[in-house]
């Protein structure tokens, strides 16, 4: 099985095909079980597709390149559980295209601001972060506020999603427009939508759904949906 | 057991040369890479200087941090590391292979237009709101696609020059180079898959999610570093510093050891950047001890590089460029030594989300990337151009000390905030409750952000030396037109 390096450095095909044997490895056995073994992703109760205008809010959330600052993974150590709330589990990003764990806090940890602040604070922040936190170095994002949500195919939208993995029921699809209209501003039948997407934060726009609204909308989405009253250490287990 | 290497490296030299190399094409990529250094160097001062004041990001979407990270990472990797890396490739597999480069002119105008188009339209589809989301890929689709067809072109040229070689045996920067090039291919395949909205839009989703997506986006992450930062640069350090000392390579035995482990050992490190995540732990610790491995095939090469010089050390006194060159291949070693260290989980623990990470990059990525490049473009110009040499060795010199000043303050200043962000976010007061808020470590960290920029700030003017040296050499009549090409 041993080739010597004198017949390999003289056939560029052979080096090139030991080559790709030797890099495939690694990522091959690290990689494939993550899809394979059932547990890699935990059972928990109350994890569902984004609302249509969340998932608007999010590919904000990725346009504008949040996830540069700030990250949305809570490790499991002792302080970060305590600073932002019980660590993030594998199952709460299950629906995530792309994940935006993030790498570096240049502001703070995002995967459980859902809640901690109210509607008008988010809205106030991403206009003026100095305002109301002096020492931010974060930029303001008032032009969100004068963009129009582009909303023309947010059927589409759902429906890609589905086919990467996210489920999207057929309900869910056909009402995508009406969902996004009824959580964007208190208009809409909000409590149909609330059956399709339980938890969901009602946003405070007014008129035409915004940038600024879907983005909202998102960030108080963001690490509230599992139900931890319904988990257990065993569940939680990889 | 070094003959095998001498005579490659011997008979690249001395053979009566029939072909015609193409220098052209070189030449063009050199130019492009100068050229994305300052915009790429440019861009990372801007960034700086919004993370000291947020007031320079001027209030304009398209001028927000957000949108112009990626132009800084995807300028300084893939347009001026990608430029230096096409330069040097296709430079020194044509002289070690004593071959003209496979395919005609046409095809290799078009990898350079190509290339310079995507990295145009990247930047462009950056900051006007348009990204993957994921760190060092977020080009859209459609520019991953005509990147695909790019980077098979490049792969026909190199690989079918190698192929067309008058030399028996492949040089050993060949080895590392053919790697670079398959498995970069292999990660920007893999990682990228994503559905469109529609085929008429940018947008797409990728068809990873949460856990599976972080593993698969840092095993392409760690992998761009351990093949494209790492094992391409090291192939343009196995053919330039030999060249610049006028010495053979030190071990043929080590760059055989050492070529086949650092492919093997990095493409498992990338899950040491998802340490107490969510990824199941048997994964974390399959990163984490390949990492730590992946040190000693680093320092394979660090150690083959410097002892190159073995009888040659003089030379750092009399030729900067060379300076250039050593000193590279010393931020090799420190910073693959670094990132085994920082890899461990408990030391990750603090390291992680804060700026020592970001320090560390750079030490190898201004330290060994930028200073080998350099080291490699003031060889090749004078070569390339027919000039009888530099047209100053103390502007190179001026520029060798106020870069190494700059990396020096770069580093120094994310190591102290870094660390100190890690220890402020785990420290508790004596009632036991944390002791500081998240604004009060940014707050602690502005004044080495300010040293940060001030670093970059350095680097930027070394590099504008360089430019009007390189510019000079070209155009001044001091460094006059050789008789003959004669340099090999």
């Amino acid at each position: 099985m041993f080739i010597r390096q004198e017949t390999i450095e003289k056939n560029a095909v052979l080096m090139l095909v030991l080559t790709l044997i030797t890099i495939s490895i690694g990522g091959l056995v690290e990689i494939v079980p993550t899809f394979t073994i059932e547990t890699t992703v935990e059972h928990v109760k109350g994890i569902r597709p984004y609302t249509p205008l969340e998932l608007m809010g999010r590919n904000i959330y990725v346009r504008e390149g949040c996830y540069l600052c700030h990250s949305q993974q809570i490790r499991a150590l002792k302080d970060e559980v305590e600073r932002y709330g019980h660590y993030s589990l594998a199952a709460e990003s299950m629906y995530d295209h792309p994940f935006q764990w993030g790498s570096k806090r240049i502001g703070p940890d995002l995967a459980r601001v859902g809640g901690k602040y109210s509607n008008d604070w988010h809205y106030a922040h991403l206009i003026h972060p100095q305002a109301l936190v002096p020492e931010s170095l974060m930029p303001s994002y008032s032009f969100l506020a004068e963009n129009t949500l582009d909303t023309k195919n947010i059927e589409k939208h759902l429906r890609a999603s589905r086919m990467v993995g996210v489920p999207y029921t057929d309900e869910q699809i056909a009402n995508a427009r009406k969902d996004l209209e009824a959580q964007a501003s208190a208009a809409g039948d909000m409590d149909a939508m609330m059956k399709r997407y339980p938890k969901a934060v009602q946003a405070s726009g007014k008129g035409e759904p915004t940038e600024l609204d879907a983005l909202v909308a998102y960030l108080q989405v963001l690490g509230t949906m599992v139900d931890f009253a319904d988990t257990s250490t065993e569940k939680l287990q990889q | 057991m070094s003959d095998v290497t001498m005579d490659t490296f011997a008979g690249a030299h001395a053979a009566p040369r029939a072909v015609v190399y193409n220098e052209k094409i070189v030449k063009k990529f050199i130019i492009a890479a100068m050229f994305w250094a300052i915009v790429a160097f440019l861009v990372g001062l801007v960034l700086a200087l919004q993370l000291s004041w947020p007031a320079f990001n001027l209030g304009f979407s398209f001028t927000n941090f957000g949108r112009l990270r990626p132009v800084h990472t995807s300028g300084a990797i893939f347009a001026f590391g990608g430029s230096a890396l096409f330069a040097t490739s296709f430079h020194i597999v044509q002289r070690t292979c004593r071959a003209r480069l496979f395919g005609g002119e046409a095809l290799h105008n078009f990898i350079f237009w190509g290339y310079q188009f995507f990295i145009v339209m990247a930047a462009l589809s950056y900051v006007m709101g348009y990204s993957q989301g994921q760190e060092y890929a977020e080009p859209e689709w459609h520019l991953d696609l005509f990147l695909t067809i790019v980077w098979v072109a490049y792969a026909i040229v190199f690989i079918g020059t190698v192929l067309m070689r008058e030399e028996e045996h492949i040089y050993v920067a060949n080895w590392f180079y053919m790697a670079f090039i398959l498995t970069i291919a292999v990660l920007h395949l893999v990682n990228n898959a994503a559905l469109p909205v529609s085929m008429y839009m940018a947008k797409s989703y990728s068809v990873y999610s949460g856990v599976q997506n972080a593993l698969i986006q840092w095993w392409y992450g760690h992998n761009a570093v351990g093949f494209f930062l790492t094992a391409a640069f090291l192939g343009m350090m196995y053919y330039i510093i030999p060249k610049q000392a006028g010495r053979p390579i030190y071990s043929y035995r080590l760059s055989v050891v050492h070529f086949w482990s650092l492919v093997f050992m990095y493409i498992w490190a990338g899950p040491h950047h998802l340490h107490y995540t969510a990824l199941p732990d048997w994964a974390q610790t399959l990163g984490m001890v390949f990492s730590v491995m992946l040190w000693m095939p680093s320092w394979g090469g660090m150690i083959n590089g410097l002892m190159t010089l073995s009888g040659a050390w003089d030379k750092l006194r009399t030729d900067p460029a060379l300076r250039f060159s050593v000193t590279a291949v010393g931020f090799y070693g420190m910073s693959t030594f670094e990132g085994p260290v920082m890899s461990i989980r408990s030391v990750n623990a603090l390291a992680h989300y804060t700026d020592w990470v970001v320090g560390h990059v750079h030490s190898g990525a201004l330290g060994w990337v930028a200073f080998i490049s350099f080291g490699a473009i003031y060889y090749l110009v004078p070569v390339l151009w027919k000039r009888s040499g530099l047209y100053s060795t103390r502007l190179v010199a001026w520029h060798y000390w106020v870069a190494t000043l700059g990396i020096v303050l770069y580093i120094t200043a994310l190591w102290v905030a870094g660390i100190m962000q890690g220890l402020m976010w785990r420290a508790y007061d004596q009632f036991g409750f944390l002791q500081y808020s998240f604004s009060e470590s940014v707050n602690a960290v502005h004044p080495y952000y300010v040293i940060r920029a001030l670093g970059g700030v350095f680097f930027l003017i070394g590099g504008l030396i360089m430019v009007y040296n390189l510019i000079m050499t070209v155009r001044s009549s001091t460094t006059e037109m050789r008789s003959s090409a004669a340099g090999a």
